[in-house]
């Protein structure tokens, strides 16, 4: 019998499957497909301190072995989400994580402070790397000074799980890893999308109607892998491997770079029931190698 | 209604000309309660660029054989793809998606299709005709070629065309026929699947004539069922998503 059990700090979860938020709604968007209480947790869309109406329309575009997407972070607000939401979806038996995003330092500790009287939600995932909107989002995940200053001060005020979520549009993945190490951070996930355009020839016009965008799926997973690998080294609290995964074998992968959880992402617009699918290939995989707990491969890497 | 993800069978590859193919396709498992209107979401498999899945609409549906079709227009490296699959083969669909047409308990419909924006309204017509509501079409495309399957819709009603080239039926756009100059105009719901510009037209034309209008509407989307939030639609209520919100809306709603 395999042991597919990790932690997070003190946060123990069934497995190391969780899914990115962004690409997973609020979980009940993909409860016809699978059962949502097989995930080791769950990271639902991006909130903010109030209602956004996101980007104008096109906000993706299909791009080699991945896509663009620039929503914006469409969504109605911290209070819509604590009164109407989580009512809806506190009863899931796995861990629901916030993403918060924000405009302003204030915007970012009001939402945490809102969210940590939740008993279901045992974290947050500080999301200091959104490319898709103009104020906040990325400008504080790029700047090394903005990204420890805003976990500091949400540090101060949520006391659950604090992830801080990085961006990869930073020349050194291991400055920033470290700076939010230090200022109180428990986790980090990376990476965020990569900032990126797509262009059409023949109109000669950007495909998105924001011009840039984000870049996820297996394109970026390389890119991830080497974050990972960095970020893994330069800190000691655990890291959230992201980028592109799409089965078991890339799990496998980011587990080895140095993460302790992953979340999949883009993968589950194209096949809804994939992190389920990865479970059942994790525990296949230790099986043939004879992989007791796989908590084993975290930064197991063979050099 | 729950929606599945399955592999279904592909039992006939029909090609129309040299742009249109119909894919009928075999459900593993019993089809039920499928709205007309509704789409299902492709994965292309054999099309090294297509990345994400192709929203089509469903075009037919046959219960007794249990099979769904499509009406499918090459526009692009994915739908080629398609076209080149053979009998036999099989395709990964999520299923059924979106919301339906409304079915009036009465009164007499006129169904508006633009180009491969016919494909819903086969399906409409049908649940129309089984609920003994006579549905009429107007089908306008680019010439006689493309307008596809007409025997299949002269079954169900009667079919006005019009081409833009007048190599069929009146020469021009749909919202240009005659029909909507006859003084017996007396049509109670009209419904629009085709070009954005045309289903604006029609639209207009509902106003004027104080007309309930559906229209179908698309874009690009990545999931198909709400997740991505990628198909955004300006409404008077907001922002809504064509994939879960629609794809049908009252015209009276949309900000467009």
């Amino acid at each position: 019998m395999v042991n597919l059990e990790v932690n997070i700090g003190e946060l123990e979860f069934r497995n190391p499957v969780t899914t990115a938020s962004g690409t997973f709604g609020y979980g009940s968007e993909y409860k016809d497909f699978i059962d949502i209480n097989m995930l080791g947790g769950i990271f639902v869309k991006a909130t903010t301190g109030s209602k956004r109406e996101g980007n104008p329309y096109p906000r993706i575009a299909e791009t080699p072995s991945g896509m663009l997407n620039s929503i914006g972070l469409q969504n109605k607000g911290v209070d819509y989400f604590i009164s109407n939401i989580y009512p809806e979806i506190r009863h899931f038996d796995t861990h629901i994580f916030v993403n918060v995003s924000g405009s302003t330092i204030r915007e970012y500790v009001e939402v945490s402070e809102k969210l940590n009287d939740l008993d279901k939600i045992p974290g947050i995932e500080l999301n200091i790397s959104c490319p898709n909107v103009k104020e906040g989002g990325m400008v504080f995940g790029t700047h090394c000074p903005s990204a420890m200053q805003v976990t500091r001060e949400v540090r101060k005020v949520y006391h659950k799980l604090l992830i801080v979520k990085l961006s990869p549009n930073v020349t050194s993945i291991p400055d920033f890893a470290k700076a939010v190490e230090g200022e109180g951070a428990d986790a980090i996930s990376l990476i965020n999308t990569l900032l990126a355009m797509a262009i059409d020839h023949e109109t000669r016009k950007p495909v998105l109607a924001t011009i840039t965008g984000g870049l996820s799926g297996p394109a970026i997973k390389p890119v991830a892998l080497r974050m990972v690998w960095e970020a893994y080294h330069a800190v000691k609290i655990p890291v959230i491997g992201i980028g592109g995964i799409m089965d078991a074998g890339d799990v496998i992968e980011f587990m080895l770079a140095g993460s302790t959880i992953i979340q999949v992402g883009t993968a589950n617009f194209l096949y809804p029931q994939v992190s389920i699918k990865i479970i059942e290939g994790l525990t296949e995989y230790c099986e043939r190698h004879k992989i007791k707990s796989i908590k084993e491969l975290t930064g197991a890497l063979k050099i | 209604m729950k929606k599945y993800i399955d592999d279904f069978e592909i039992v006939v590859n029909r090609k129309i000309n040299s742009d249109y193919f119909v894919l009928e396709l075999k459900a593993p498992t019993k089809l039920q309660n499928i709205m007309p209107g509704q789409f299902v979401e492709v994965k292309v498999d054999n099309a090294p660029a297509v990345f994400l899945r192709r929203p089509f609409s469903i075009y037919d549906i046959d219960y007794r054989q249990n099979t769904i079709s499509l009406l499918i227009l090459i526009v692009g490296e994915g739908t080629l793809a398609l076209s080149q699959l053979s009998e036999g083969d099989h395709l990964n669909l999520i299923y059924p998606l979106g919301n339906s047409f409304s079915i009036p308990q009465c009164g007499k419909t006129l169904l508006i299709g633009g180009g491969v924006g016919i494909a819903p309204l086969l399906f409409l017509g049908k649940v129309l005709s089984e609920k003994n509501i006579q549905p009429v079409f107007l089908y306008g495309a680019k010439s006689r070629s493309h307008l596809v399957d007409l025997d299949k819709f002269e079954l169900l009603g009667p079919v006005y065309t019009t081409t833009e080239d007048g190599t069929y039926g009146e020469k021009g756009l749909v919202t240009e026929h005659s029909l909507f100059l006859d003084s017996s105009w007396d049509y109670d719901q009209l419904y629009a699947c085709g070009p954005v510009q045309m289903m604006k037209a029609v639209a207009l034309l509902s106003e004027e004539k104080n007309v309930n209008c559906e229209v179908s509407l698309e874009k690009t989307m990545a999931c198909g069922f709400g997740a991505c939030l990628s198909c955004v639609q300006e409404t008077t209520g907001g922002n809504l998503f064509i994939c879960i919100h629609g794809p049908v809306f009252n015209a009276t709603e949309l900000v467009w």
